[in-house]
């Protein structure tokens, strides 16, 4: 059972085992974050920032490790290709040291396993941990229950010269797994990070996830989450980012696997003439639902934010998408542009889009929009006037919708996995392979 | 080669098309003129099949089959093609994907192979140049951001590639200048040949100086209201459409000496 109960016994279980348990400031966050969950619950629509997406029925939701061995190796090599890069691979939310290949890394770039930071650069950590009270309840549960992650710490003018992959795995023993990683970029720094989320069999299980991004002045993270999790998990997630004056963040976030996943992702610009790219593109078909929960925080003046969101919506699914932005009073000249478009495939589907703006400064830019709409009839007939039968059109053009936002990740390789993520999930994605 | 007789049809329950003959032989290619709202594009879009109109009577023999009853997909794999007057923008997916899977498709219909990315990118680009289009339109989305000029010549090429038995091209002429209008003309010689009939719908007679039809027709309140050979085309542009009346009756007028009939 996965009711509020249940989890907090699994804590006392578990705590004294966990990383770092010795650590009186981590021991007292995770105490505070146990307590606080069991406080709250699980949030319902009844709270203002879960309207669309409840999760009441976590408290009868049964979850049980996966019925069948897991070949985590197989996974990460179909996963991998014949990618370079830094690789940290995570099986049911620990480190597989064995599995994993971070390989030589620019001087004063760290990259470690959370559980062995915590061995060795534990006040690094307890600076960037977050605290119970960041977040919703589920984050307040990772706080408690995370074991492990990526700490990732990068000196001032330090670039990764290839992207940081950090992969997790269900396994064949958990039925939950929590995840915390955290990313500390010094001024001027760059890196690309990856979060990949693959497996979960037959039974359902569940993902927590917290990212924690630190960007010190003009440096540079992009982030991308390819969410591609076995169609019983539940994928609770936040990333967020703080960002210091000059400093550049995009996140792209991909989500086509799950019954249900939900993201929060936020970002604060502490300085002036941040930039953010919000980027994010979900696929959902039976009954599935994903959750977007974005705020981005025009603090300080002079910050630029793009966010774009595009959702397939197939079945009966619900797809959700929550822009905030919050311009402060003496965060002026800030400029923000937010769109979210939707294509439903089906009758049945839904989506939710609905723009937050908060704004206190009055020499602002925002501006934003929202469509919901289904396959252009235009542009259907087009293609079969040239051929194409209706289905090839339609999974063409639905492919096209969906690639627009593909095209805003820089990085080619990136670009060309997300791709072929989406042509996995697509009907026919087979047949519109040469598009690759 | 192609019959239409008694053609009607309307769009949410307005009539356009009103009682349409026309007949077409191999080797012809026919004009049709007439004033803007006389139906000639809801003609040129029932015979490529759009379903937002609605035929209400009448017939479409091509080739002793029964055009209405194909679906839009299979009439484009039997050679029909029509040009658009507004071509679609298809943000995302490449002209050399599109083009490529257009060429394959009817291809593959007609029992030819189908082209792989080496010999298609040979023939595309040869059609390319013959139509004055840059290499670079290959790679860029269907239609997005092309110019008016530009998508006339995307469709004159989507033409030569498909090698149709029947081409209607709707007013490809309007809003072009006169490279533009030869490269149209240019593209519809070049398919002329005896077992290839083509329709040219247009507002203007300027573009028949370069295309000879073989008989234009004047299209009035949804019906062939007068034939005749290209000097026609000539009258309607010196006397303008008003002197057709707005009755919609149909007068009669032999065809000129020497155009078939």
């Amino acid at each position: 059972m996965s009711s509020i109960d249940t989890w907090v016994s699994e804590f006392r279980a578990r705590s004294a085992q966990l990383p770092g348990a010795a650590l009186p400031w981590l021991a007292a966050q995770r105490q505070h974050a146990i307590e606080r969950f069991a406080d709250e619950g699980w949030p319902t629509r009844r709270h203002p920032r879960w309207q669309h997406t409840s999760l009441a029925f976590m408290e009868q939701q049964e979850f049980a490790p996966a019925a069948q061995p897991v070949d985590a190796a197989a996974a990460l090599a179909a996963l991998r290709g014949d990618e370079t890069g830094h690789w940290l691979v995570f099986v049911g939310g620990r480190f597989a040291a064995s599995l994993s290949d971070i390989g030589p890394l620019p001087s004063g770039a760290l990259v470690l396993s959370l559980a062995e930071a915590l061995e060795s650069h534990s006040e690094d950590i307890e600076a960037a941990f977050g605290n119970a009270a960041d977040g919703d309840s589920p984050a307040a549960l990772n706080t408690a229950l995370a074991a492990d992650g990526a700490f990732v710490r990068l000196a001032p003018g330090v670039a990764l010269d290839a992207p940081l992959h950090l992969v997790s795995i269900a396994g064949a023993s958990e039925a939950s797994r929590h995840l915390r990683h955290l990313v500390v970029a010094g001024s001027g720094a760059q890196a690309t990070v990856v979060e990949h989320y693959i497996g979960g069999g037959q039974s359902a299980s569940l993902t927590t996830a917290v990212t924690r991004i630190m960007a010190e002045a003009d440096a540079r993270i992009t982030h991308l989450k390819l969410q591609q999790e076995a169609e019983q998990a539940i994928h609770l997630a936040s990333i967020a980012s703080v960002q210091a004056r000059g400093a550049h963040f995009a996140s792209h976030s991909l989500s086509f696997g799950a019954r249900l996943a939900r993201n929060d992702i936020r970002t604060r610009f502490d300085g002036e003439g941040c930039e953010a790219l919000l980027n994010g593109l979900y696929h959902v078909d039976g009954r599935r639902h994903v959750d977007h929960h974005t705020c981005i925080d025009h603090a300080r003046p002079l910050g630029n934010s793009r966010e774009f969101y595009r959702g397939l919506l197939d079945g009966q699914s619900r797809g959700v998408f929550t822009g905030r932005v919050v311009v402060a009073r003496d965060a002026q000249r800030s400029d923000a542009m937010q769109r979210c478009d939707n294509l439903l495939l089906s009758r049945q589907a839904e989506a939710d889009a609905r723009p937050e703006l908060e704004i206190y400064a009055d020499d602002v830019k925002c501006a934003h929009g929202a469509t919901v709409g289904e396959i252009d009839e235009d542009s259907l007939f087009y293609l079969q006037s040239r051929g194409l039968d209706e289905i090839h059109a339609r999974r063409l053009l639905t492919y096209a919708f969906a690639a627009e936002a593909l095209e805003r990740i820089e990085l080619m390789p990136l670009r060309s996995r997300a791709r072929a993520a989406l042509l996995a999930r697509l009907p026919g994605g087979e047949l519109l392979e040469e598009l690759l | 080669m192609l019959d239409i007789n008694n053609l009607q049809a309307s769009v949410e329950g307005k009539a356009i098309l009103k009682g349409l003959d026309l007949h077409v032989k191999a080797g012809e290619v026919h004009a049709i003129m007439g004033p803007n709202g006389s139906g000639k594009s809801t003609l040129a879009q029932v015979m490529a099949g759009r379903e937002a109109f609605s035929v209400d009577g009448g017939s479409v023999t091509w080739d002793g089959q029964d055009l209405l009853a194909m679906p839009i997909e299979e009439r484009a794999r039997a050679g029909l093609f029509l040009a658009f007057q507004y071509p679609v923008e298809i943000p995302g997916v490449s002209n050399a994907y599109f083009l490529k899977a257009a060429v394959n498709a009817v291809r593959k219909h007609r029992g030819l192979p189908e082209f792989d990315a080496m010999d298609f990118l040979t023939r595309v680009k040869a059609e390319m140049k013959a139509v004055g289009m840059k290499e670079e339109f290959l790679y860029r989305s269907v239609n997005e951001g092309f110019s008016g000029g530009e998508k006339k010549r995307n469709e004159v090429l989507q033409m030569a590639l498909l090698e149709p038995r029947l081409a209607i091209l709707d007013e490809t002429d309007s809003g072009l200048d006169i490279d533009a209008l030869k490269v149209v003309a240019d593209g519809v010689n070049r398919l002329r040949s005896p077992d290839r009939a083509l329709i040219v719908i247009t507002h203007y007679q300027r573009l028949l100086d370069y295309i000879v039809p073989d008989q234009v027709h004047v299209l009035s309140h949804g019906r062939i209201v007068r034939s005749g050979g290209r000097e026609l085309a000539l009258e309607l542009e010196e006397k303008g459409y008003g002197w057709i009346g707005d009755s919609g009756e149909v007068h009669h007028q032999p065809p000129a000496a020497g155009a078939a009939s």
